[in-house]
């Protein structure tokens, strides 16, 4: 066994799982305080990462590209919250799929209209382009590091807001009792504005961080909403802490499965059908791993305490 | 003033017919999602060709139909039945991907039309599957890696890692390189297509590997994500890249303008060379430029020689679409201006052609695009054409 090709995998699979927190948290947000199902979500990654790659191009740094796209992204949360979103939240969720759908086509759409159907590359800053040793034979791609540094930041931040600030509580008793939460006087409609736009900003930041590593590009949201569905039904929908553990779960068995599951596959059968079995398989992974969790704990791992 | 209505209605019946006299050309490519960029391309390149043409294929005017695969087998099959079933076209050419090229074929070959596939190139319709009404402009899918491999022979690669996607293609283009290579293969991962963008874990597996080179086939979106990652994970020095259809005219203006310089020298394999000296192909460059404003892709030039195929085919038999073995035999001939210069076609209908290595360079304006360096193979045959009863 070559540990350090383990080591290296895991840190691959750590930095998917924080990609998808990022995404997973704004939807989990949403979807446990409003109760809104937000299909659009991924778009709105997507519309971060064009916003962002743009600014990259015009700006030239990818840094001051983000932080200014995160304001903008979360603006366009806010609008999407005011417009579409809040005229919906009465209405059953089969109300919030349909309207969501609608939404994912328009900004694709809007996006292909604005950019183009062919993608934005975007360059990182030479000393992000590089690699780190971390330690004797463990090469790893700075930026790499620096995605999974910055999801373990936001995941910090998301604590300490959760937890330990007076937004973060009037949002856990919002995602407890909505009704009780307007009946002390509190601004529900703004709280639910604010949420959204904080969904946005956490999908956008995904949305940005992935582009260096891809492109910015039209049904980039498409792939990774499923991926982020997956993640808080696994969690427990509207639990942040289910949202991590899930989806640092789901980026470790993605990753390791592709990793290793050929040559797992190649001790029971011929290396060419391990090599073609082992990519179908790996990709199914994380489903049945959501089929059987659903089995034992249909409300998922870490379930908020009380639901209206 | 009745009767004169009726005459007029007479008239229009009269000369209906010669509004008919048209061939309909179906063309189904990729139009939505980020794959459309391919498909765009192409687009370009056909209306290009019919301008050219003064939209007549001899005495027919051309009426072209295109139609959506979404970048989906089964979508390119729904699109492929309307275009036999409802608009009754004479040709259906296109198709940029093999799975959706090997789902719709049956839609047209049982409808006795001729396809044309402008670039998908499947193992199977260039053996068993093969058939007298289907004709390829662009190559059978394991050719362009089996001279990629011929070249890292010749480069002294003693072992390689693959990395493909596990899709039609993609395993054609393994079994191409595996087929030539003549070295050690140290690993082959094959990725989920078309959702997986994220290529660590294979990159660290095949730099583990302690192989001399790694060959990967990505085409669209995921040979620029590829291409990037590779450049992160620095591994330009101690694993060089070698690749088929990942890097093309359309990802080199993006790369160019993310300053990516390390593709700037890679090297490929391909059929065709905005560079080669024939006289088609300097006309189609340099007004495809002139038009456009950028180089044309290899999916251009196939999707133009396709329509130039067709024209030879219907200036062949006058214009008599009825005349469909005349139109075969004038197809089988290859008898048209290619811009790949003039090639031949095999009994399964694949062209028989040479391959050359590319390798990207800047232009005189420092537009990045490429260059031949050589001749791997001189008119090469596909291994499949044994299988073919034709």
């Amino acid at each position: 066994m070559d540990y350090t090709l383990l080591f290296v995998q895991t840190l691959n699979g750590l930095q998917l799982g924080l990609l998808l927190f990022l995404v997973a948290s704004g939807l989990t947000l949403v979807f446990g305080i409003l109760n809104f199902v937000n299909l659009a979500h991924g778009s709105i990654y997507m519309i971060g990462a064009f916003i962002g790659a743009s600014l990259t191009l015009w700006l030239g740094n990818f840094l001051i590209a983000v932080v200014i796209a995160l304001p903008i992204i979360g603006l366009v949360g806010y609008a999407i919250e005011k417009f579409v979103a809040r005229r919906l939240y009465e209405k059953d969720h089969l109300d919030h799929v349909l309207g969501t759908f609608g939404l994912i086509l328009v900004l694709d759409t809007l996006a292909h209209l604005i950019w183009g159907p062919e993608g934005i590359s975007v360059p990182l800053p030479g000393w992000l382009d590089g690699q780190v040793e971390l330690f004797a034979g463990v090469v790893v791609p700075t930026y790499r590091l620096l995605i999974i540094t910055a999801g373990l930041s936001v995941a910090g931040g998301l604590v300490w807001l959760v937890n330990y600030t007076r937004l973060g509580m009037l949002i856990r008793a919002g995602a407890s009792n909505r009704t009780m939460v307007s009946a002390l006087g509190i601004d529900i409609q703004l709280l639910f504005a604010l949420v959204f736009a904080l969904g946005a900003m956490l999908a956008g930041l995904a949305g940005m961080l992935i582009t260096p590593i891809t492109e910015a590009s039209i049904g980039m949201g498409g792939q990774i909403i499923i991926t982020a569905f997956v993640v808080i039904i696994i969690g427990g929908i509207g639990s942040m802490k289910g949202a991590f553990i899930a989806a640092i779960l789901v980026g470790m068995i993605d990753t390791l499965g592709r990793a290793y599951l050929a040559d797992i596959f190649a001790l029971v059968m011929s290396p060419s059908a391990a090599e073609t079995s082992a990519p179908s398989v790996s990709s199914m992974l994380i489903y049945i791993l959501m089929a059987a969790i659903l089995a034992v704990r249909p409300q998922g791992l870490f379930p908020p305490k009380a639901r209206p | 003033m009745k009767r004169l209505l009726i005459s007029a209605a007479i008239a229009a019946l009269i000369t209906a017919p010669a509004f008919a006299a048209e061939v309909k050309i179906g063309f189904v490519t990729t139009l939505t999602t980020g794959a459309a960029v391919i498909g765009k391309d192409i687009q370009k390149a056909v209306n290009l060709a019919v301008e050219q043409m003064g939209g007549k294929m001899g005495p027919l005017d051309i009426n072209l139909i295109y139609a959506d695969d979404g970048f989906k087998p089964e979508t390119g099959k729904q699109a492929t039945d309307k275009l036999v079933k409802q608009d009754k076209v004479d040709f259906v050419a296109g198709y940029i991907w093999s799975n959706v090229l090997l789902a719709s074929r049956k839609s047209v070959l049982d409808a006795g039309k001729f396809l044309i596939t402008a670039n998908a190139g499947p193992g199977p319709i260039a053996g068993k599957l093969c058939n007298k009404n289907l004709f390829s402009s662009s190559w059978q899918n394991d050719e362009t890696p089996m001279a990629m491999g011929e070249v890292l022979n010749q480069n002294g690669v003693k072992s390689l890692y693959i990395i493909a996607p596990n899709y039609a293609a993609g395993k054609g283009m393994v079994a191409g390189v595996k087929r030539t290579f003549k070295g050690e293969i140290k690993g082959t991962d094959m990725t989920t297509w078309p959702t997986q963008l994220d290529f660590s874990a294979e990159l660290a597996k095949a730099k583990a590997s302690g192989a001399d080179g790694l060959f990967v086939f990505y085409p669209g979106k995921a040979g620029g994500a590829f291409m990037k990652q590779y450049q992160q994970a620095g591994l330009k020095d101690s694993l060089p890249l070698y690749t088929v259809f990942t890097v093309d005219a359309l990802s080199l203006p993006k790369f160019q303008a993310a300053n990516f310089t390390d593709v700037l020298g890679s090297q490929f394999t391909q059929q065709w060379d905005p560079t080669l000296d024939n006289p088609q192909n300097k006309r189609f460059v340099s007004e495809f430029r002139a038009k456009y404003g950028s180089y044309p892709s290899f999916y251009a030039a196939q999707a133009y020689d396709a329509m130039f195929l067709i024209r030879s085919a219907v200036e062949a038999v006058n214009g008599d679409l009825t005349n469909m073995d005349g139109m075969r035999t004038a197809m089988e001939s290859a008898n048209y201006p290619s811009v790949r210069g003039k090639y031949t076609y095999g009994n399964n209908h694949m062209p028989i052609q040479n391959y050359y290595l590319r390798q990207v360079v800047k232009d005189s304006d420092g537009n990045w695009t490429t260059k031949v360096v050589k001749t791997v193979f001189k008119n090469h045959q596909d291994s499949y054409a044994k299988d073919c009863s034709l």
